[in-house]
């Protein structure tokens, strides 16, 4: 990657997504894990599952809180950073951003406050209410930011509409139902409860070693030992590749995790291991194991996947195509909105205006498409290629870690139904140590969706190189500093608050008494309706 | 789908021009007086204790206010996407330092209280102060400029240059709209702090309440002197189509000196009624402060906030934001929207979950209702922060 204006957005980009995405999944699970406690309390009426409560909820909030400030600077940088993006797909993109923001952020951030202000204003049921209403906030967050995701993977149901030159929604039920949106919605939902599990999980399994809080460390252990084994099981199975053959680039994203330069027949081996060179195009020292990618890739025996240099001839074909279409858009321009388009120049257009990114990906060489050489060409289509070593080390990373949790979790779930877990020691050692691989795992999930999705900022229509903001070098680079700067303090401080949280452990209980609750609750009738589990 | 085509296409996008104003009143009266609390808490809060006290009246809703700036933003995206792409490049360090600015908020609410420290608290507590005092500054300045023209240009692909830097915006009209800006969120944030909290706090809130209100008026009335005389207003020069193509460059524009701003307000009377409740709405504040009426003060400071942020947009219709450079660039509500069909999505969208919003929005101030008591802070209960 080029340090120019490109390179450094796209590090600034990713450096706040990956930054954001070390505290999302943790919201996104930890909010479940809090509101599965807190039902267990109001159904059971026993005071240790408040505390429990009460405990993963405080580090809950702390986490929340870094979650909400790094969700802003990520909505705020499309517009900073990608201008050109903004303009070019915003009636297709904002929308769904937007409905997160009526739909999701209200709700979370809204109850979020009751939850911790609201102990002694609301009864038990509207608390329990309130804590789901945040755990369901939290989701939908992520249904909404994961079909806009989506919808940059596999632009479904928008076209071009060459008076305003940008992208506009044609079918918004298609954007909605995405498949490529769905596989990574489940898959995404799925680790941040995975994330949570292995959180709640070690930090017991330390409580349990040292002897502390041994109450309330076994109760949730067991809790987050059930919900990672589901949800370790989900992320493996329901993974987002099932996705990938949904269209081209996405054949182009598989086959550079797999190092497959070449079209095998079906089904495709699975290289284990190896030493992808994208300059050979080969892949050194591989070692093949027969069926597992077709598999992965088709869920079939049958479906073929094709390989990188068939996806590049394809590439030179469409920039070619996509040419037609750029010309016959430029003459549609050229009328400034004045008088009817002739039917032939339409004709010219839409025959082949799937294709138009394609020539747009000839503007990192040729200010206009059309002047375009066979070499400029040729260079174009290997764009198309993304960086075939990180993809194809940080899928394998994410796969092993994947199938060493479904184990974790199992063993787990099998040591705290039959009440063992305190005859292997050495067992909660190791899952105090495995807090930080979930993490490892998602990061490496973000950096195989999104590395992989290069060079498209949105795939076949719109090219990175393009997308981006015409600013300058050095006022990039002030806020890449800027914002590296923050989030690290940031981190570092987050991380010693969850320290010195998990140090001082579960407050003790001091179960307020009915009665001396605030006499807001009188003055409210809802609340008074609202059904009172007798307490204690 | 057709059932967009139920609404005209200027009917929507007039009716998202009002919505984009709803969204950043919202944004103002809510999240408003929080900036204005985290400008005030250094300086009306004096021991560790009030501090506390004033953190604890925007520590549970701050988060909802917040959202409303999220949910600015997204909708401006979604609506406006020229809008939204050219103000957010062409503002780009102003916006980076409303953001970096804005982090510090919840750290602060949360991180401050986790430590005994006075470094440790003293430090969060002027962190607190410019994450209020920065934001509220850098929208106002925001608004002064895009009331002068913004100098981008559209090229003929619609990329956006912007010729300008972070320096260019602090021009003197641009100051001055900043200093109305922060002036008004302080007269809010001291009436919200009057509302919540009692003793000493209060009358000192109360005090920096009445300063801030009559600056605000006062401000107010500069700036609306400013823009008739000095400041330059826009006229579309072509024949206005409100139902085309989203595409700025099919109109012309000219600049036009001598009140071109104030246009409107004698074509269509009633549109005086935004300037006119930015300052009733002041001074009926700054009477409420005197006579120690806080609901009523609260309520008045809204609405003059209110009328202050719909004063611009009534000034500029149908400019959203005009180019200095090119004017022929300067979006219009008319040419500046999403397609007819996004537009009618997003405001089925809205009907249904803005009412709902605004339903459980007040159901939490209601379960909050009160002052907020020094002794339960103490106390430690309630999850204070």
């Amino acid at each position: 990657m080029d340090l120019d204006v490109v390179g450094l957005s796209r590090l600034q980009f990713a450096l706040t997504a990956l930054y954001h995405f070390l505290f999302i999944p943790l919201t996104l699970g930890l909010s479940i894990l809090v509101a599965i406690m807190e039902t267990v309390y109001v159904m059971s009426g026993r005071t240790i599952w408040r505390q429990m409560t009460k405990f993963w909820g405080t580090l809950f909030g702390i986490n929340f809180a870094i979650g909400v400030s790094t969700g802003l600077v990520m909505e705020f940088q499309f517009g900073m950073n990608w201008s050109y993006y903004s303009h070019y797909v915003g009636d297709v993109f904002g929308a769904p951003l937007a409905l997160e923001g009526l739909m999701a952020f209200f709700l979370e951030a809204t109850f979020v406050g009751m939850f911790f202000f609201g102990w002694d204003r609301l009864s038990k049921v509207a608390h329990l209410i309130v804590t789901w209403l945040v755990a369901l906030g939290s989701n939908l967050s992520a249904l909404w930011i994961l079909i806009a995701n989506g919808w940059m993977q596999n632009p479904v149901g928008a076209s071009l509409n060459p008076q305003t030159m940008r992208m506009e929604v044609t079918d918004f039920y298609a954007v909605i139902t995405n498949p490529v949106a769905q596989a990574k919605f489940v898959h995404t939902a799925s680790a941040g409860y995975l994330v949570a599990s292995m959180f709640v999980l070690g930090i017991s399994a330390f409580y349990l070693l040292r002897g502390r809080h041994v109450e309330v460390a076994r109760r949730s252990l067991t809790v987050a030992a059930a919900f990672g084994l589901a949800a370790s099981l989900s992320v493996v199975v329901l993974g987002d590749e099932s996705g990938y053959l949904s269209s081209e680039h996405q054949k182009m994203k598989l086959a550079a995790i797999e190092g497959m330069w070449h079209t095998e027949p079906a089904p495709a081996s699975f290289t284990a291991f190896g030493f992808p060179d994208q300059a050979a195009r080969t892949t050194h020292y591989a070692i093949h194991i027969p069926w597992v990618m077709g598999l992965i890739g088709t869920r079939s025996l049958t479906g073929e996947v094709p390989g990188i240099y068939e996806l590049v001839a394809l590439a030179d074909l469409r920039i070619r195509q996509g040419i037609e279409s750029y010309d016959a858009l430029e003459q549609i321009r050229a009328l400034k909105g004045r008088g009817p388009v002739p039917p032939e120049l339409t004709a010219k257009f839409e025959e082949h205006s799937a294709q138009l990114g394609y020539a747009l990906l000839l503007k990192r060489y040729v200010d206009d498409p059309r002047q375009a050489t066979d070499a400029q060409i040729a260079l174009a289509a290997g764009d198309t290629v993304p960086q075939v070593a990180p993809l194809f080390w940080s899928f394998r990373v994410m796969v092993g870690l994947g199938m060493y949790f479904i184990l974790f979790m199992a063993v787990f779930f099998y040591l705290s139904a039959k009440r063992k877990l305190d005859a292997y020691p050495w067992l909660l050692k190791v899952a105090v140590w495995s807090i930080p691989l979930p993490w490892i795992a998602a990061e490496a999930g973000w950096i195989v969706a999104e590395l992989g999705r290069q060079p498209w900022a949105v795939e076949g229509v719109l090219p990175t190189a393009v997308a981006v903001s015409n600013l300058g070098i050095q006022t990039v680079l002030t806020t890449l500093l800027g914002f590296v700067v923050l989030y690290t303090v940031l981190l570092v401080v987050e991380m010693k608050l969850m320290m010195k949280a998990i140090r001082t452990g579960p407050a003790p209980d001091h179960a307020a008494s009915p009665g001396a609750a605030s006499p807001l609750i009188g003055a409210t009738p809802a609340l008074r309706t609202a059904p009172m589990i007798s307490t204690e | 789908m057709i059932l967009h085509t139920l609404l005209d296409y200027d009917v929507l996008r007039f009716i998202w021009w009002i919505l984009l104003g709803v969204l950043l009143v919202g944004f103002a009266v809510t999240d408003g007086f929080d900036l204005g609390t985290g400008i005030l808490l250094p300086f009306a809060a004096k021991t560790d204790l009030e501090r506390r006290v004033v953190i604890n009246t925007i520590g549970p809703v701050w988060e909802g206010n917040q959202v409303w700036l999220i949910l600015g933003g997204g909708a401006i995206f979604a609506a406006w996407p020229q809008l939204y792409a050219v103000s957010f490049s062409g503002f780009y360090l102003a916006m980076a330092a409303i953001l970096l600015a804005l982090i510090l908020r919840p750290v602060g609410f949360k991180y401050r209280s986790k430590r005994d420290s006075t470094t440790w608290r003293t430090a969060w507590d002027w962190a607190l102060f410019v994450g209020g005092f920065v934001p509220a500054l850098v929208f106002g300045v925001a608004m002064g400029n895009v009331l002068q023209g913004v100098p981008f240009r559209l090229a003929p692909d619609m990329q956006i240059f912007y010729d300008g830097g972070f320096f260019g915006l602090l021009n003197p009209f641009g100051i001055l709209a900043g200093m109305v800006s922060v002036a008004m969120l302080v007269m809010h944030g001291a009436s919200w702090l009057a509302l919540k909290t009692d003793g000493a706090l209060a009358v000192r809130a109360r005090r920096f309440g009445i300063v801030a209100a009559i600056a605000t008026i006062a401000l107010y009335a500069v700036a609306g002197l400013a823009l008739w005389g000095f400041v330059d207003g826009y006229r579309v020069t072509s024949a206005i189509v409100t139902t085309g193509p989203s595409n700025p460059l099919f109109k012309t524009v000219a600049a036009h000196a001598g009140g071109a701003w104030f246009a409107n307000y004698a074509l269509h009377p009633w549109t005086m009624a935004a300037p006119l409740a930015g300052f009733a709405g002041a001074i009926l504040a700054l009477l409420g402060l005197l006579r120690r009426r806080e609901g009523w003060t609260m309520i008045f400071s809204s609405v003059s906030i209110a009328g202050i942020v719909l004063s611009v947009g009534a000034s500029m219709f149908p400019f959203i934001l005009p180019s200095s450079i090119q004017p022929e660039a300067s979006l219009t509500v008319w040419d500046a929207s999403s397609s007819h069909m996004t537009l009618f999505i997003m405001l089925v969208g809205t009907c249904i979950f803005l009412p709902l919003i605004l339903v459980y929005t007040s159901w939490v101030y209601k379960v909050l209702w009160g002052k907020v008591d020094a002794d339960e802070i103490s106390g430690g209960k309630s999850h204070a922060y």
